[in-house]
């Protein structure tokens, strides 16, 4: 018998072969199932790239380690929908590069906090948690408020998340600077950008300092979270996997 | 090769028949227990497998007999709990507030249901209990920006402040020093004029001509403010950005525009309501 021990031990191509075929079961049982990975995301409306300024929002989110504490999946419990409103839909992820799950609440979800809470309040919470919740265990962030935006690069980011799969046009890589910079100004118009990023919140979020800060760029991305899908439009039986 | 298989004098049991330089292997099997229980669990596996989601496919995956999924399980979930809450929430959504106060029953479960939902949602902003910080109102005072009558409680909890909902309560305070409505020192002299408002510090003509021109429109003459504009009463003593000379100073300079969220976007009509009764009852209610 070609497949006893004492044979296949004392036949190295013979095991070598085997090994192989062995192996790539394991491999293609972990494989194929990513190349259906599409049909898990629903078909819904709204999603779009981050705008420049929620995207390098989110570098800080994950700079800081935001996600460590603060999951952004709301699970299909009674409990979770309850708290945070309506269940993460993969789609809702689709353009998160990384993602940003986590896998540990100390602090609340984040997946649907966008337009909960006032810019101010998010500028006193992140300067300092214990102002506005005394209860809070989070780490004050001050220095966010401080830090000018480093932002010259913002046209790369956005070309490194393209090849990655995030659907970035020529024209809002050509103008991501422009766009990031009217996203933060109140005064300027908002008509192009709105165009290219629907939805995109305009505003000078942390007002204490005439310059695009840190914070500017963690706030707009922060209330943007949970947005962009109009959840309650959409009838139960699509969201049905 | 195994050579002998023997009996070990010592534990009784055979040996393997392996023997290397004198040393022999006792063949000694997995317990029965551990055998039964792994076979168990491929047995599990295998019905697990048939029942439940599981394999994935070319085109998404195997439903399992039982059709389970998380988000109908759900659906259902939330269908017995609305059910069993039919009774209250039912008529908390079609009574008027005055009826459900007359009800015990119904006011009662309403300030219960409203003070798990202030803790979810409010407690962020306006404390625990309602205490309020700096910039965000205390609720359980009866001093109120937006009026303290349920039906106002309950507009400003649907629609908020300055935000983007088109029935939001939108007025602003104009940045008088930022945008050089008036110069620093004319700041300054409005900055006496509100503070001995309320007993502090003396006013100036400057500063009562400059407030009758520029801030009673909305705070009124009298500094007693306007619940229709959301401007504060000045003369209370009460602060929602600090009392003091700079604080007062800051908030003429740079003006103090506070937002709330249009909480119809996210709570249902009855939540709403109950929330109402719940900030209605925390003390200062009109």
């Amino acid at each position: 018998m070609i497949f006893r021990h004492a044979t296949i031990e004392k036949n190295v191509i013979l095991m070598l072969v085997l090994t192989l075929i062995t192996v790539s079961i394991g491999g293609i049982v972990q494989i194929i199932p990513l190349f259906t990975i599409e049909s898990t995301i629903e078909r819904v409306e709204g999603m779009r790239p981050y705008t420049p300024l929620e995207q390098m929002g989110r570098n800080i989110y994950t700079r800081e380690g935001c996600y460590l504490c603060h999951s952004q999946q709301i699970r299909p419990f009674k409990d979770e929908v309850e708290r945070y409103g309506h269940y993460s839909l993969a789609a809702e992820s689709m353009y998160d590069h990384p993602f940003q799950w986590g896998s540990k609440r100390t602090g609340p979800d984040l997946a649907r906090v966008g337009g909960r809470y006032s810019n101010d309040w998010h500028v006193a919470h992140l300067v300092s948690p214990r102002a506005v919740v005394p209860e809070s265990v989070m780490p004050a962030y001050p220095f966010l408020a401080e830090r000018p935006l480093k932002y010259d690069d913002v046209a790369d980011h956005l070309k490194a998340l393209r090849m990655t799969g995030v659907p970035y046009s020529n024209e809002m890589i050509a103008k991501a600077r422009a766009d990031l910079e009217a996203q933060v100004n109140p005064d300027a118009d908002p008509t192009d950008l709105l165009k290219r990023y629907p939805k995109a919140v305009v505003g000078k979020f942390n007002g204490e300092s005439p310059q695009v800060t840190e914070l500017d760029a963690l706030i707009a991305y922060l209330q943007m979270l949970g947005t962009l899908v109009p959840i309650s439009n959409i009838p139960p039986e699509r969201l049905r996997q | 090769m195994p050579t002998k298989i023997e009996k070990d004098a010592i534990t009784g049991r055979d040996t393997t028949g392996h023997e290397w330089d004198g040393v022999k292997e006792l063949n000694t099997p997995l317990p029965t227990w551990w055998v039964y229980t792994f076979y168990a669990c491929i047995v599990f596996a295998v019905v697990y497998a048939v029942l439940y989601p599981s394999w994935p496919w070319l085109s998404g995956h195997t439903t399992g007999l039982l059709g389970y999924t998380n988000r109908t399980q759900l659906t259902q979930d939330l269908g017995e709990q609305a059910k069993g809450r039919f009774k209250f929430v039912d008529r908390i959504r079609t009574a008027s507030f005055e009826d459900i106060r007359k009800d015990p029953e119904l006011f009662n479960f309403a300030l219960a249901g409203g003070r798990s939902a202030f803790q979810t949602s409010c407690v962020q902003c306006h404390g625990a209990g309602g205490a309020g910080s700096k910039g965000f109102p205390t609720l359980v005072d009866d001093d109120w920006l937006w009026g303290g009558k349920i039906d106002q409680i309950y507009r400003t909890i649907q629609f908020g402040i300055r935000n983007t909902n088109d029935n939001s309560r939108q007025t602003m305070m104009p940045r008088f020093g930022a945008d050089q409505l008036m110069t620093a020192a004319q700041v300054a002299a409005v900055t006496d004029h509100v503070l001995s408002l309320s007993g502090k510090g003396k006013s100036t003509p400057e500063g009562a001509k400059l407030f009758q021109d520029q801030c009673a429109a909305c705070h009124q003459a009298t500094g007693k403010g306007n619940q229709e504009m959301g401007a504060p009463d000045l003369t209370d003593g009460i602060w929602l950005y600090g009392g003091d000379r700079d604080s007062v100073y800051r908030t003429i300079f740079y003006a103090r525009n506070g937002s709330m969220p249009a909480w119809s976007e996210r709570l249902d009509p009855a939540t709403m309501k109950m929330l109402a009764l719940y900030v209605h009852a925390l003390g200062g209610g009109k």
